[in-house]
């Protein structure tokens, strides 16, 4: 039985004062007084008071590693779409492969997904991303699946202790970026089964003993997963 | 305009109401499976559905402002939303409802989180009862807050009026076109402060005052059932069985 | 632009040539279908339709006007669609493009050319006097197969409309005088796979689509091809099968919701 629900604030509702606690993220200070600005669940535990965001695009911080989608190879860089308000930039000096001036299209192309790492947000919320690291690369097979970036943690679990049940009961590897989009691989029922279940972690990612009951469902449906 | 139609009878209106009573409202938030952020809405006769996309890069560039997000509200009418169907495209009643929405939403937001970006706001009006602009907007905020749009308050509006003499609060049908005076305001609950201010007719100074009082008030109620339909259904969304 | 990632196509093909779908559809199944009637109040009639998460609202408007020269005692009829961008991320506002204009002009075909409305019963005063009926179709959610939405909304509202006499002094309002309905059912091919209603994801891998509308008697009564692949003769015997099966059970569903 969950008794415990947790709190889900919208803009402009009240928080506490600026003279007991700190204003975190998503919330703004006036007169003295923290509110929320944006629609998620009230975070309450330390001297901040921070709002976690339940719906929205993803938000890049550097060194998030997130899956893109190439929407134009130009003549020294792609445009890649990380679903963020903006569509970030890879440029030929970030990926590992020699690449002639005017050549980008032979490596990346309109539709090709990579695993990026995010590089740089400058003020004007210019984004950067790299594939310069031995973790990244370009996609091939598999399914990508979407969920809201805000659910990426519930996915993932505490220590990763979600993502780790995901993968021991369907046998997919499966990586989760911070941008809210997974990749997934493995045969097609064992996708099936990721694909479901990562729709029921976010159907009810407020829920407490989650994991658990995630746990117990996909054991019983091991036996059809070979 | 003067009418021969008596607009009051026993103290009640044609629809029944009381000077200071509002018409039915619903409101339902994330009803649409592609839009970022959505909104339902019937209020009274009038039936408005509310798309949000955005944040996203202004496209062309020259359009982009380096320091913050661009909003724009379109404020449609279906053709088959009113008596004599409409012709298809934005006339120029519109493109001003559109500029005066857009401008109210533009305060609320907190555009410099967004440089180079623009916030589309889709408002359509699927069938028309007077105050389809305050009901427009009022469904704009609600998808707004769905789309996780960051805002320093929730806008609402609402109009006031005046019939037969009589100052009321949310004109009907009948009462729009008959009355002698209509101001429609939207304000931002939290401060009070107002975003949307229009008005024609005559009022003296009184009756405004008496106008703006009543339109405050059927703001504030209004404001509670929208936070009621976010709330509804994101609270409906944990631990849900 | 919504960019389709290559990796989906590939996996909707995999999926495809082992006979499956990604949302578990067998080829020639539809996605839930809901109709609803008599939502707009300002309007003669109107349904809204949703299949799937696809949701289509149309409203019939009807007035009086002349009658073209040609056909001095018929009623006029006239189709108008609507991407409006509240539907996708992808659909601008302005004036319609090419696929707003396809969309009415097939499903105006469909109802014109089946002959739904009977327009000889529409003539007031020959030569001067004739009911105009607007047809408006505006998508609210774009998720895969505007045709079948569109149509369905259409017809639905269509059978539901009253002629507005009364407005007019012609005496009392009454059901606008309609035969029977034609059905239209979409399919799509990619990669030497034909599906039918196909969902968003399937339509943007699409290579060519074929959108058959059927009557009760099984006979063909439009047909449109799009987009620049092609079919065998083979595939279209296939798909019309299809749309006169899948034809007959929306049939039925519709006219359940309008009550008879």
């Amino acid at each position: 039985m969950d008794q415990d629900k947790r709190e889900i604030v919208i803009p402009s509702q009240f928080l506490g004062e600026i003279k007991d606690k700190k204003a975190g993220n998503g919330t703004f200070v006036e007169k003295g007084k923290i509110y929320a600005e944006i629609l998620g669940v009230l975070n309450n535990n330390s001297n901040y008071i921070n709002v976690i965001p339940l719906k929205g695009r993803y938000d890049p911080v550097e060194k998030d590693f997130v899956i893109g989608i190439v929407i134009e190879a130009m003549q020294s860089s792609w445009l890649v779409d990380i679903n963020a308000a903006y569509p970030a930039l890879l440029h030929v000096n970030e990926v590992p492969w020699d690449i002639e001036f005017g050549e980008t299209e032979r490596y990346l192309n309109k539709g090709d997904s990579i695993m990026g790492k995010v590089l740089q947000v400058d003020q004007e919320k210019k984004l950067q991303i790299t594939l310069k690291d031995r973790n990244l690369y370009k996609i091939k097979g598999g399914y990508i699946s979407h969920v809201e970036p805000s659910k990426v943690p519930r996915i993932i679990g505490k220590k990763g202790s979600m993502i780790s049940l995901l993968k021991k009961y369907t046998k997919c590897r499966i990586f989760v970026g911070q941008n809210g989009r997974i990749w997934i691989d493995g045969n097609e029922d064992g996708i099936k089964k990721v694909i479901e279940t990562i729709k029921l972690i976010e159907d009810e990612s407020l829920s407490y003993g989650l994991t658990n009951k995630i746990e117990d469902l996909l054991k019983k449906d091991t036996k059809e997963v070979h | 305009m003067k009418s021969e139609i008596k607009l009051f009878e026993n103290g009640k209106r044609l629809d029944g109401r009381a000077p200071d009573e509002l018409r039915k409202i619903t409101i339902k938030a994330g009803v649409l499976h592609r839009a970022e952020g959505s909104c339902y809405l019937e209020w009274g006769g009038n039936k408005v559905m509310v798309a949000v996309y955005g944040p996203r890069e202004a496209i062309p560039r020259h359009t982009q402002n380096p320091l913050r997000a661009i909003v724009t509200a379109r404020y449609n009418m279906a053709a088959f939303s009113v008596d004599d169907r409409k012709r298809p495209g934005p006339d120029r009643r519109s493109r001003e409802i559109s500029k005066v929405i857009s401008e109210a939403l533009e305060n609320v937001i907190l555009v410099e989180k967004f440089p180079r970006a623009t916030i589309d706001v889709n408002i359509e009006v699927l069938d028309a009862e007077a105050g389809t602009r305050c009901a427009g907007l009022t469904a704009a905020a609600v998808a707004l807050v769905d789309a996780g749009i960051p805002m320093k308050d929730i806008p609402v509006a609402c109009a006031a009026g005046k019939i037969d003499n009589q100052i009321v609060l949310d004109l009907g049908k009948d009462e729009d076109n008959y009355g002698s005076a209509d101001l429609p305001i939207a304000i931002s609950p939290r401060t009070g402060e107002i975003l949307l201010l229009q008005m024609d007719g005559h009022l003296t100074q009184e009756e405004f005052d008496k106008a703006f009082d009543l339109v405050l008030k059927g703001c504030n109620a209004i404001s509670e059932i929208q936070k009621k339909a976010i709330l509804e259904k994101y609270q409906s969304e944990q631990g849900g069985n | 632009m919504t960019i389709v990632p290559s990796i989906k196509r590939d996996y909707l093909t995999k999926l495809a040539k082992n006979g499956k779908r990604a949302d578990g559809r067998a080829f020639d199944a539809f996605r839930n279908i809901e109709i609803e009637t008599g939502i707009v109040s300002k309007a003669e009639g109107s349904a809204r339709v949703k299949i799937g998460n696809t949701q289509v609202l149309t409203g019939i408007k009807m007035d009086i006007g002349e009658p073209y020269p040609d056909t001095p005692e018929t009623g006029v009829m006239t189709t108008a669609a609507e991407l409006i961008p509240l539907a996708s991320p992808d659909f601008e506002a302005g004036p319609p493009r090419e696929d707003a204009i396809e969309l009415a002009r097939v499903v105006d075909r469909g109802i014109r050319e089946s002959e739904l409305i009977e327009v000889d019963k529409l003539c007031i005063e020959p030569e001067e006097k004739v009911w105009m009926v607007f047809i408006d179709i505006h998508i609210l959610d774009y998720d895969g197969n505007l045709f079948d939405a569109a149509s369905l909304a259409s017809l639905a509202a269509l059978m539901t409309t009253k002629v507005p006499a009364k407005r007019h002094d012609l005496g009392e309002d009454y059901p606008l005088p309609i035969k029977e309905p034609p059905i239209s059912c979409t399919s799509v091919k990619f990669d030497d796979v034909v599906v039918m209603d196909p969902s968003l994801d399937e339509e943007e891998i699409a290579e060519v689509r074929l959108t058959v509308a059927t009557d009760k008697n099984e006979d063909i009564r439009a047909m449109q091809k799009g987009l620049n692949g092609s079919f065998t003769r083979d595939e279209i015997k296939k798909v019309i099968k299809a749309s006169i099966d899948n034809g007959k059970k929306i049939r039925e569903q519709l006219y359940k919701s309008i009550g008879k």
